[in-house]
């Protein structure tokens, strides 16, 4: 069953297109939120009071490999918006379990990041930086999160309901949430890592 | 492990005799409404019709009665404080400094968020998808959520007087004084889990309502053919959007700081307590304007109604709107002028300020031209309109002085400034809303409000504030600094005295709104709505029976320009019957919304008391209840042709029982509709 073949009612394309719409508000409310948490970090990136800097603390080679695997699982998000308009099912549900795994990995990576600096005294009681950067940081970790759950319910929508016309409209916010992300992180990496590190 | 957090017996207000009778009051009032539920056996309608509806009219009409409810609760506080400061020259007066100061930090806290809020919220819902003649608006399930969320944090706001004490912080809570360091205990948790709780309602709210205003319109309503309510809706949705997040972000930092020791806005440590103040009024200079705007969208509509003459300016008034709505990111550094900015920052937020004033000053004149010769009908609404417009100018000027940073240097911290933004809030805000309630009741619910108590309630509201708050512009000028639990200075008490009974007379207008509503309810057969018309309104609220059937309108109705009904009632194609009715489609009704508000409370308890298996336990109630309904791809139903063809029949044999048009009777009426010359 391909996308073209699926019959949706003009009032249910209607639907879909005000729900994409108010999803887009909605990542542009966000991104407020994260514009603001940014503000915040570049306000409070100096106010280490004695504690560690972002120079002593950060790895460019964890954040980079937390880059590649974030920017992978966009890709493969990608590819299973593909296989979704060439309605192949199997492929859908491979690359998101593939995306499931790359965004664990991610997850995997910056809770040793946390660990680690929290196990150094580095932890976010330590300076007002630090506060801001496990919030920054943090916010963004729990989007992918959140996001992550999201994808192991549409994996189940798409293996129990198939590429139902609500389905497909499900995945594509999903995937705008997905590719979002991916553009704040590469603003944190660009703000937080790269200057902290240079 | 420990199963209440922090929560022990000492947390029940046994402490003072006034805090456990105010906690006994919410108690019994509770206890109230469960038992005349269960009295008049309407536990079943209560939840199958309200509880679980996805109507927009429903909904609202629950955001009204929840503000309604709220006012009553924030009026206590404002008597309370008012009475205190009449006595309380060189005495302890009869309350205690820390209950004063909660009591004012409620009374900011819930007018803004809990009655200021769900009421614009509930206006919106009631009026705007019948304005651009849609059936719903864009996601119904969604403004459940958004409903119950508001209901959640107005729980909490509740129950912070009878479990533990509330913050003492003020509706600000500016750190380090809002800071564990300072105000240790669960006060300020309560302000901040409720206002975070409701936030996320609001922001779902602004989402909900852009999305219906841009995509939801009839045929034919353009964007330059809305009705000024609906335009003000609108902005203050883009406002709500994009301001909200702040707020969002300045209470999660502070939650951050007084739980979890993080050093955002403390002391030491590497804090920076200004940049909270910088976020909050981020959030709070929009949010002044989120609350006006639909005020004076209420007033574009009462005012062209009942001077039964044509919105004067519309395109003005409109632009007015959005350059308010601009401008109002531009301002927020003038609540903090003596903050220590340079003088270039000050004089930059001094000029916008000032030129904010601008487009607000648009407004008035296009109002007062609409009201020049017009055949002006003095029914509630209107009286509280124009005791607005006089009103309001007083408050703006006022607020054109505290613009400029140097005389706001002498003025901050007076109770200048609170004469001043109660000078804003009450005519701007409340009196808005309350015309709206008046002028919108009958849409409800069939029935028009008394028009004598209306004018009772009016004539008490107007000459309270002015009784009230005069006197506060005075004190300022001799330098009383607000919130003053007690004081020294001899000179003070007179005009407080007199603060007071301004507050006693508005205490008189509270109970004639109260009077009012119990009146119009009894008599409300000689005050039916039987034409769904009762003002010879303009906009297509009015196509509509009252109440409205579910579904608004059996045809969407064809718009062919500016006071849509107006021109349909001119052009002698009003009340319309089709050849036959077509099947509608219907969401329907659920209960996750509610389940959804439900957990969104008992997850904010669980926060401030730090019980955490009860918050996991909650956030997973949410988690599920939100898969469910996601999964749901059968939320909708077919209302059949023959069922609204005899809601339909219904309605015309009711319409060709009444008089065309109420307002016929009333001196001063102008006319039928007649085409106007463009």
């Amino acid at each position: 069953m391909t996308l073209e073949a699926m019959t949706v009612s003009p009032r249910d394309a209607e639907k879909y297109e005000e729900k994409e719409f108010g999803f887009w508000l909605y990542l542009m409310s966000d991104a407020v939120i994260f514009a603001l948490l940014f503000a915040t970090y570049l306000v409070m990136v100096g106010n280490t009071a004695g504690g560690p800097t972002g120079k002593e603390l950060f790895s460019l080679e964890r954040a980079a490999a937390e880059t590649l695997v974030l920017l992978l699982s966009s890709t493969t998000f990608g590819f299973a918006a593909v296989a979704l308009s060439a309605g192949d099912r199997s492929k859908v549900l491979m690359w998101l379990a593939i995306t499931v795994l790359l965004g664990a990995c991610f997850i995997f990576l910056e809770i040793g990041e946390f660990c680690g600096m929290i196990q150094e005294g580095a932890g976010p009681e330590r300076s007002g930086f630090l506060s801001a950067f496990f919030t920054l940081v943090g916010t963004h970790g729990l989007h992918v999160s959140v996001g992550l759950l999201w994808i192991c319910v549409m994996i189940g929508q798409v293996f129990f309901k198939g590429l139902t016309a609500p389905v497909a409209s499900r995945l594509m916010r999903l995937g705008l949430f997905w590719h979002f992300l991916d553009i704040i992180w590469v603003v944190i990496f660009s703000v937080v890592y790269l200057p902290g590190v240079l | 492990m420990d199963l209440f957090g922090r929560l022990t017996i000492e947390s029940l207000p046994f402490y003072s005799a006034i805090a456990a009778s105010g906690a006994a009051v919410t108690v019994l009032g509770a206890l109230a409404v469960v038992g005349a539920i269960t009295y008049f056996g309407a536990w079943r309608m209560v939840l199958t019709e309200w509880v679980s509806s996805v109507d927009h009219k429903k909904i609202g009409i629950m955001y009204i009665m929840l503000a309604l409810v709220m006012l009553v609760r924030g009026f206590v506080d404002a008597a309370m404080m008012r009475s205190q400061q009449a006595i309380a020259y060189n005495s302890e007066g009869y309350l205690p400094p820390g209950h004063f100061d909660q009591i004012f930090s409620s009374h900011g806290t819930i007018m803004i968020f809990f009655m200021a809020m769900p009421f614009l919220a509930g206006l919106a819902n009631l009026i705007v998808p019948q304005q651009i003649g849609s059936r719903d608006v864009a996601f119904p399930f969604m403004n459940s959520i958004s409903l119950w969320l508001t209901t959640a944090g107005a729980g909490l706001m509740l129950l912070s007087l009878v479990v533990g004490k509330f913050s003492t912080a003020g509706w600000t809570a500016y750190p380090p004084y809002s800071g564990v360091q300072f105000t240790p205990g669960v006060g300020v948790d309560y302000w901040l889990w409720m206002v975070f709780i409701a936030g996320f309602g609001s922001t779902m709210t602004g989402i909900n309502f852009l999305v219906t205003i841009i995509k939801c319109r009839a045929p034919g309503m353009t964007m330059f053919r809305l009705p000024l309510f609906t335009w003000t809706i609108f902005v203050t949705s883009l406002l709500m959007i994009f301001a909200f997040p702040a707020l969002t972000v300045a209470c999660a930092t502070l939650i951050l700081d007084r739980n979890f020791d993080f050093h955002f806005f403390t002391n030491a440590m590497g804090g920076n307590m200004m940049n909270y103040i910088n976020l909050f009024w981020l959030w709070g200079h929009p949010e002044v304007y989120i609350l006006i705007l639909p005020a004076f969208g209420v007033f574009s509509e009462v005012v062209a109604v009942f001077s039964q003459k044509r919105l004067f300016g519309y395109v003005s008034l409109v632009c007015a709107t959005v350059a308010i709505g601009l401008l109002s990111f531009t301002v927020w550094l003038h609540h903090f002028f003596t903050m220590g900015s340079s003088a270039r920052v000050n004089s930059f937020f001094g000029t916008m300020t000032t030129i904010i004033s601008v487009p607000t000053g648009v407004k008035v004149f296009d109002w007062l031209l609409t009201m020049y010769r017009g055949r002006i009908i003095f029914k509630p609404p209107m009286l509280f309109t124009i005791g607005f417009l006089v009103t309001f100018v007083i408050g703006g000027l006022s607020g054109v002085l505290l613009a400029l940073p140097p005389i706001d240097y002498m003025m901050h911290n007076t109770t200048f400034l609170v004469a001043h933004f109660h000078n804003m809030i009450i005519p701007g805000v409340l009196f808005g809303y309350l015309a709206g309630y008046m002028f919108w009741f009958p849409k409800a619910f069939g029935f028009k409000l008394n028009e004598r108590w209306g004018t009772y309630a009016f004539w008490c509201w107007i000459i309270g504030f002015y009784v009230a708050f005069m006197p506060l512009y005075v004190l300022g000028l001799l330098g009383m600094p607000r919130r003053m639990e007690h004081y020294e200075i001899a000179a003070w008490q007179p005009h407080l005295i007199v603060a007071w009974v301004g507050a006693f007379i508005i205490l008189l207008g509270m109970a004639c709104l109260a009077v009012q509503l119990i009146v119009s309810i009894r008599e409300r057969n000689e005050a039916l709505d039987l034409t769904g018309d009762p003002w010879n309104g303009r906009s297509l609220e009015w196509a509509t029976s009252s109440p409205a059937a579910p579904y608004n309108f059996a045809v969407l109705p064809q718009v062919e320009g500016r006071d849509a009904w107006w021109d349909m009632k001119a052009r002698g194609v009003a009340y319309q019957r089709p050849d036959k009715y077509e099947d509608i489609i219907m969401p329907k009704n659920t209960y996750v919304g509610a389940v959804i508000g439900g957990a969104g409370f008992v997850f904010g308890f669980a926060m401030i008391w730090w019980m955490w298996w009860l918050a996991a336990l909650a956030l997973l109630v949410i988690f599920v209840a939100v898969v469910i309904r996601a999964s749901d791809d059968d939320s909708d139903y077919v209302m059949p042709a023959s069922e609204v063809k005899k809601i339909e029949d219904a309605r015309f044999a009711e319409l060709a029982k009444a008089p065309r048009n109420e307002m016929a009777d009333d001196p001063g009426y102008a006319g039928d509709p007649v085409p106007e010359a463009t």
